[in-house]
């Protein structure tokens, strides 16, 4: 029977989706011009980061961006990402992929920015805990697509949706590993700083941000990798990038160019999670960074204690 | 001025602390309060440190001795209360107040160290200056200084980790001393250590606070550790302080069998002093007196020697029964009085331990305070029944009954009182 009958239930209809569109639609409209001013400094922020890195030479960007890996890990990342993005570049897919990487930094940045402090005052106040904690389960399970209808609604088709759309889907690791950083340095440590006198903000700073670290750390690789998931995600909302290209593949069926998008974003989500693993497992003062400023200042400093 | 003064001090955890206070004021029993969900940490307790002394509180884990020490510098707020350092009340001080507070009077050691495992040993060793503001050339100084004071040279720029547990603790240490404040609380500060480094530790800390002057406050589940480093010792037991005393006090004299049956497995020879167990000398005679007096007092007393002190009972010397009898004739005791050698007198606070010696040579030991005078005798029989009451008491304690809680409870009250 191919009729649609109502189903038989004592349950009277729930539509909460149709009451989330009203308050929704309510408060699109009240706020308008501000989604507007947003998603026009968003789009900004995005191009101001994607328009010069495009402007270089791509050969030129890659070694740049294998010497980072260099002084952040080691050789072996330098030279896996030269390798790999130069196979970025063969397979032209330089610029969608630039234009990822643009969307994931600021998707990052903006969630790092939200999501630290909001960790910081969940691991300070139970209250705070107890709310944040529902309102994170309910952003990360919900399925990703889902972010982009509303987001569509706000800012139309284009880069800001996206990338509010990212922040959204990306925030929660931060906000999570950021509590449960703070939250696991040791109670006596925290009461030493204490008995010592220091105030609130001097522990936060000198103590619990820095035995943190390690953890946040692995909050910012995981908020990284969900951003660069979600961008290529939000290419279904105009997002450009990556995104944009597998979408394009998918309606037009063209294999060939799905999986040289699919494989680029496999490439830049291996450079960004080692770049990021390695800077929270790097132990306070060996960074390779670290070597080379102490290698160009210990020298005129030893030469003026020495005259 | 006292360093420490704990008013009545209370701590209830539970959501009505308050109430549980009220009923503990009126009678009521830890396990009545534990039905009503409330945990009593630390019940009545108020005693006062001296400038300058060591002050041990001790008691089995769970005995609230942690949560004690930790409302001495504010880091729990007593239930009820207050706690004054150098007169000024630091459980109303809040904020600002508080944190003055901490930084001028009161620095802390901690059981498990509490280093900060991201700074070097000497920013470690700095950071209570840091805290007060002290200039960096300036804490480093400092902090180097106080790290050699507690052997550490050498060790500035390595991490703690990279250091033995003994030495992470005297970083600890150095911690606190660098910030140079009046009070030092040690929570069990050696107890994560082995045992020879901990006697280490005890005997560094003796002298440094002999060096230095500061006002101690420790905790430590260790009689021993406690007779061996306590000017004066607090007792704890569920929450109460049932004893306050110096060690030989809290042996001699305990409270009750509870803490009877603590100190009985101590060393007595190395807390209990001459002067505890020395008597009245059972007879004395006057430099003036002639040797027939002299002999009849030996006679009466059946010994065969006695001492012989001045006017102003300063010890002269000692006289035995043989030569005494076969001088009878003469006038005075010219000729017949002997020098008590040096192994034979000993002052006051001389150790029981260190009395074994000298009695194997002599059959009484003369006890003179610093100014000569004879304060008492240890004859050998006395040492050894000195020693025995330790078993005695054993005894005596094996059958608590009822009785004996309910006398329990009545020295308790007295000593509140």
């Amino acid at each position: 029977m191919p009729e649609s009958a109502a189903p038989v239930t004592i349950v009277p209809p729930i539509p909460i989706g149709t009451w989330l569109e009203t308050g929704f639609t309510w408060f699109k409209q009240t706020f308008d011009a501000l989604f507007d001013v947003i998603g026009d400094l968003i789009t900004g922020a995005i191009n101001g980061i994607a328009d010069p890195l495009l402007a270089l030479d791509p050969l030129v960007l890659a070694i740049i961006l294998a010497l980072l890996g260099w002084l952040l890990r080691n050789w072996k990342l330098g030279v896996g990402t030269l390798v790999g993005l130069v196979l970025i570049i063969g397979m032209d897919m330089w610029e969608p992929a630039v234009e990822t990487l643009a969307l994931v930094v600021v998707a990052t940045v903006v969630a790092l920015i939200l999501g630290i402090p909001l960790g910081i005052l969940a691991a300070r106040s139970p209250v705070v805990s107890r709310i944040v904690k529902p309102v994170m389960d309910f952003m990360q399970t919900m399925p990703g697509m889902v972010w982009l209808l509303p987001v569509l609604k706000l800012f139309s088709i284009g880069v800001a949706g996206a990338l509010v759309a990212t922040v959204i889907f990306a925030l929660p690791p931060a906000v999570r590993l950021t509590e449960l950083g703070i939250r696991q340095v040791d109670g006596e440590v925290v009461e030493a700083g204490q008995a010592f006198g220091a105030g609130p903000r001097q522990i936060l700073k000198d103590i619990q941000l820095p035995l943190a670290l390690p953890t946040v750390m692995a909050g910012v690789n995981q908020v990284i990798m969900l951003a660069l998931s979600m961008a290529v995600i939000a290419g279904l909302v105009g997002g450009g990038g990556l995104g944009n290209e597998v979408v394009g593949a998918i309606s037009t069926l063209n294999l060939a160019r799905g999986f040289d998008a699919g494989i680029s974003v496999v490439i830049l989500a291996i450079f960004l999670d080692r770049l990021t693993a390695s800077i929270g497992s790097r132990r306070p003062g060996h960074g390779r960074l670290r070597e080379l400023r102490d290698r160009f200042t210990r020298t005129p400093a030893t030469a003026t204690s020495a005259s | 001025m006292p360093a420490i003064e704990a008013h009545h001090l209370y701590k209830v955890f539970g959501r009505k602390g308050r109430e549980g206070v009220k009923r503990l004021e009126a009678g009521a029993g830890t396990d009545e309060l534990k039905d009503a969900g409330l945990t009593p940490a630390v019940i009545d307790a108020s005693f006062t440190v001296e400038e300058g002394e060591i002050f041990v509180v001790m008691g089995l884990s769970g005995s609230g001795k942690s949560t004690l020490i930790r409302m001495i510098n504010g880091l729990h707020a007593p239930t009820s209360g207050h706690v004054e350092l150098y007169g000024e009340n630091i459980t109303a001080a809040t904020g600002k107040d508080l944190r003055r507070l901490r930084r001028k009077r009161i620095s802390m050691v901690f059981q498990h160290f509490a280093l900060f495992p991201h700074r070097s040993v000497i920013d470690n060793a700095a950071y209570g200056l840091e805290t007060q503001g002290v200039g960096k050339e300036e804490r480093r100084a400092r902090a180097h200084e106080a790290l050699e004071l507690c052997g550490l040279s050498g060790w500035d720029e390595h991490l703690p980790s990279e250091l033995s547990g003994g030495m992470q603790q005297r970083v600890g240490l150095a911690r606190a001393l660098a910030a140079d404040t009046d009070i030092l609380l040690m929570d069990e500060a050696f107890s994560a250590l082995d045992p020879l480094i901990r006697r280490d530790m005890q005997d560094q800390l003796i002298e440094l606070q002999q060096k230095l002057g500061k006002t101690i406050l420790f905790i430590t589940h260790d009689l021993n550790e406690a007779m061996r480093i306590g000017d004066r010792i607090a007792m704890m037991r569920n929450g109460r302080i049932v004893q306050v005393g110096t060690a030989e006090e809290i042996l001699t004299d305990p409270a009750n069998d509870y803490v009877a049956q603590f100190v009985a497995d101590v060393d007595r020879t190395r807390v209990l002093t001459a002067a505890s167990v020395m008597e009245k000398p059972a007879a004395v005679l006057g430099a003036e007196q002639g040797p027939r007096a002299a002999h009849k007092l030996m006679r009466e007393h059946q010994i065969p020697a006695m001492f012989v002190t001045g006017r102003d009972r300063t010890l002269k010397g000692y006289v035995t029964e043989d030569e005494v009898g076969r001088h009878l004739e003469q006038k005075d005791l010219t000729g017949l009085l002997h020098p008590v050698p040096d192994g034979a007198r000993v002052s006051p606070d001389t150790s029981l331990a260190d009395l074994f010696g000298p009695a194997a040579e002599t059959p009484a030991i003369a006890v003179v305070d610093d100014a000569g005078r004879l304060n008492g005798v240890v004859p050998r029989i006395t040492l050894l029944s000195a020693l025995a009451a330790h078993a005695e008491t054993d005894v005596a304690d094996a059958p608590v009954t009822a009785d004996h809680e309910n006398k329990d409870d009545e020295t308790k009250e007295a000593a509140r009182a």
